[in-house]
């Protein structure tokens, strides 16, 4: 009996439509992909039905499991003209170099005075430290003051990009551009710590907050 | 790609010298690697989805003046949800603490739970009012006898109705975060326009503390 012969072929794949189909993902995922920030404190927030978009130019105040305190602000030109009054209220100085690093920093749970240290740190170590919160006690209200004079800048900031679009010859509503106030609670916090936050807002006439919430489906 | 070289150009022996026959494949191997190594970088690092945020309007803090000029408002059809470590409770109407007892005598706590039987529930029957002139609305809305912009108008006006439920909250020092969103999910799905966050009474407190199972 013949051998039985077995066709030769290449053992090669034809893999063009594969790599074809890589670089569609790949190009999706590049242009589709918004990076996390790193935040130095992980906060799980609760669902809700809202369907309302994160805004742009915010002002954002989480509360960690714990109760302790981080600010942030989303507009990097507001976060210097912040600084620069921060550091003329509390007399501390900054360099322009801490400057530029405080603009794109993410949130800061820190005292005035642990703020030039901290901003000196390398961005993967400011995570490991273990700061207590930006204070909001009656005696030393130091959140009042970074949400008092963040609204301002961020109020500034907001009136140019406004002015900005009008010139564009784009209709703007102004109150796009306004600040608004954003609290990241974590659903496991007290809720009177929360509160003392909110307490700090109402003292400076900001009644209208948002609660950052993770979406569930309505019933 | 990913070619095996199977003896391209081959030897002639002494023949005429030919330019060597050289393959048009490119070996694309490389670029292969790397196209997914990127893909699969961009695949665990980003995040699609934008947290969603939902606003609340809190009471405007007034002066010591402002108070002392304000009378204490008229409740016709309110709700007082009292919150405490995953435990609700509520109760209709005014306050009588039991020094001053109302008709009924002193106020008595209700509880419910955060569930749909519950709280949903309660709202849903002291809302009715807003929630059967919405569906009205979204009737006329689906056969485009009125605008969007109309719509939405009616409903906030609908919503300011003085025989719409109004809501307040009041929260022990237990209660977490979590409950008092929860809450504030269930009361914009039954679509109550007045809610307020308001500091809980003294005697309310104990009130609480004798109804609340967690010590």
């Amino acid at each position: 009996m013949p051998k039985i012969k077995i066709p030769k072929s290449s053992p090669s794949i034809d893999m063009t439509p594969m790599v074809d189909l890589a670089f569609l993902l790949v190009t999706f995922f590049m242009l589709a992909a918004s990076f996390r920030s790193s935040e130095p404190i992980q906060v799980t927030t609760p669902s809700s039905i809202s369907d309302k978009i994160i805004p742009e130019n915010v002002i954002m105040v989480t509360i960690d499991k714990g109760g302790r305190v981080f600010f942030n602000m989303s507009d990097a030109e507001a976060r210097k003209e912040l600084l620069q009054n921060m550091s003329g209220k509390y007399s501390i100085k900054f360099t322009s170099e801490q400057l530029e690093k405080f603009s794109f920093m993410s949130s800061f749970g820190c005292t005035m005075r642990e703020l030039p240290g901290y901003i000196d740190l390398p961005a993967d170590d400011r995570s490991r430290v273990n700061t207590k919160g930006v204070p909001l006690d009656s005696l030393d209200n130091q959140l009042k003051d970074w949400i008092f004079y963040g609204n301002i800048a961020a109020l500034n900031t907001g009136e140019t990009a406004y002015q900005e679009a009008k010139l564009k010859g784009e209709s703007p509503d102004v109150n796009d551009f306004k600040p608004k106030f954003i609290l990241r609670v974590d659903g496991e916090a007290v809720y009177a710590h929360a509160q003392n936050v909110i307490n700090v807002f109402r003292d400076l006439k900001l009644n209208n907050l948002n609660f950052v919430t993770t979406t569930e489906l309505a019933p | 790609m990913a070619e095996i070289a199977e003896g391209g150009g081959g030897d002639h022996g002494k023949g005429k010298k030919r330019a060597k026959k050289s393959s048009t494949k490119v070996d694309m191997t490389p670029m292969v690697d790397l196209a997914f190594l990127l893909l699969t970088f961009f695949v665990l690092t980003s995040t699609f989805s934008k947290p969603k945020v939902m606003s609340l309007v809190y009471p405007a803090k007034l002066t010591e003046e402002e108070l002392k000029a304000l009378k204490p408002p008229r409740i016709n059809n309110a709700i007082t949800f009292l919150l405490s470590e995953d435990e609700i409770f509520y109760y209709t109407g005014e306050y009588f603490p039991k020094s001053k007892p109302g008709p009924d005598g002193p106020t008595k706590l209700i509880e419910t739970d955060f569930g749909p039987k519950g709280v949903r529930k309660v709202l849903a029957d002291g809302n009715s009012y807003v929630l059967s002139g919405k569906e009205k609305l979204d009737a006329k809305l689906e056969k485009k006898q009125i605008q969007d912009s109309t719509y939405l108008n009616l409903l906030a006006e609908l919503k300011k109705n003085k025989l719409a439920l109004k809501v307040l909250i009041k929260t022990d020092d237990k209660a977490t975060c979590k409950n008092f969103i929860d809450l504030i999910d269930e009361l914009k799905i039954a679509e109550i326009g007045v809610i307020a966050p308001v500091d809980i009474l003294s005697s309310e407190l104990e009130l609480l503390k004798q109804n609340s199972k967690n010590k």
